[in-house]
């Protein structure tokens, strides 16, 4: 497992404290549609995800992007225990959702960017 | 993967509003790549990688040169950079994945400096963009 240093704990504790979890989420979320249009699979049941524009301004989108951050911020508590933390999330994300683990990786891409954009 | 006329535009608009602090970004791009993904540290041993490098910035300027050129003949990346296809298909020999690497580090950089530029369209034209770069450079390895 990864392993973090006491000052990359620090980095990552400091930026998260600045971060509004449910415009980020929002944002992160949309952008992650947007950019990479086939993550939509995932998301039949969202409703209206046919342009950027509808995919910002839709509700369960904004609503599951909050979800997804507000959790990153309960594993940012979690570092060293991120594996236990995670542990219920990962059976549902392997099991049920049946999520390429790529898809992790696209996300945690676009969270950069955004996170990038807001705080240079 | 397709750049649509759109695509193009959004791209062509970035760099126009990027202008002069292209070269800038490049070595920006560079010294973040090092940092995040130190196994792109690889391809320079013979490198000083340290803050501020002159090596690095002059690399940067190198790699946002060609940014720049493939943008000015967006509708023809692969003629615009064939010359650099060759070069890392015979010489560099880059494995792939890196150049995906250097591409989120570029948007990275832009988005932090224009957030306002970046919009959900614009990030994903750009991310095509530098796809298809990678493509490019790419396409003449086997």
């Amino acid at each position: 497992m990864v392993h973090w240093s006491a000052e990359e704990k620090q980095l990552i504790s400091s930026v998260w404290g600045k971060v509004n979890v449910e415009e980020c989420g929002a944002e992160a979320l949309a952008r992650l549609l947007i950019v990479y249009p086939w993550t939509q699979r995932f998301f039949d049941n969202f409703g209206n995800l046919s342009s950027p524009t509808a995919i910002i301004g839709n509700p369960k989108v904004r609503a599951h992007g909050k979800k997804v951050l507000t959790s990153f911020g309960e594993a940012i508590k979690n570092l060293e225990n991120l594996k236990a933390t995670y542990s219920k999330l990962s059976e549902l994300h392997c099991d049920k959702l049946h999520v390429d683990p790529e898809n992790f990786r696209l996300l945690g891409d676009i969270l950069i960017i955004v996170l990038a954009a807001h705080f240079g | 993967m397709v750049l649509s006329s759109a695509d193009k535009s959004n791209v062509k608009g970035v760099f126009a509003k990027i202008g002069g602090h292209a070269e800038e970004y490049g070595a920006e791009t560079l010294e973040r790549m090092f940092a995040t993904y130190p196994q792109t540290k690889t391809y320079f041993p013979h490198f000083d990688l340290g803050k501020g490098s002159a090596q690095v910035k002059g690399h940067g300027k190198k790699v946002a040169a060609a940014l720049v050129e493939a943008a000015n003949h967006v509708d023809d990346i692969a003629g615009a950079l064939s010359k650099l296809s060759d070069l890392h298909a015979q010489k560099l020999r880059v494995d792939p994945v890196n150049f995906k690497l250097l591409g989120q580090c570029f948007l990275a950089v832009v988005a932090s400096h224009n957030p306002a530029l970046l919009t959900p369209e614009v990030h994903a034209s750009l991310d095509k963009f530098l796809c298809a770069v990678g493509t490019v450079l790419t396409a003449k390895y086997r």
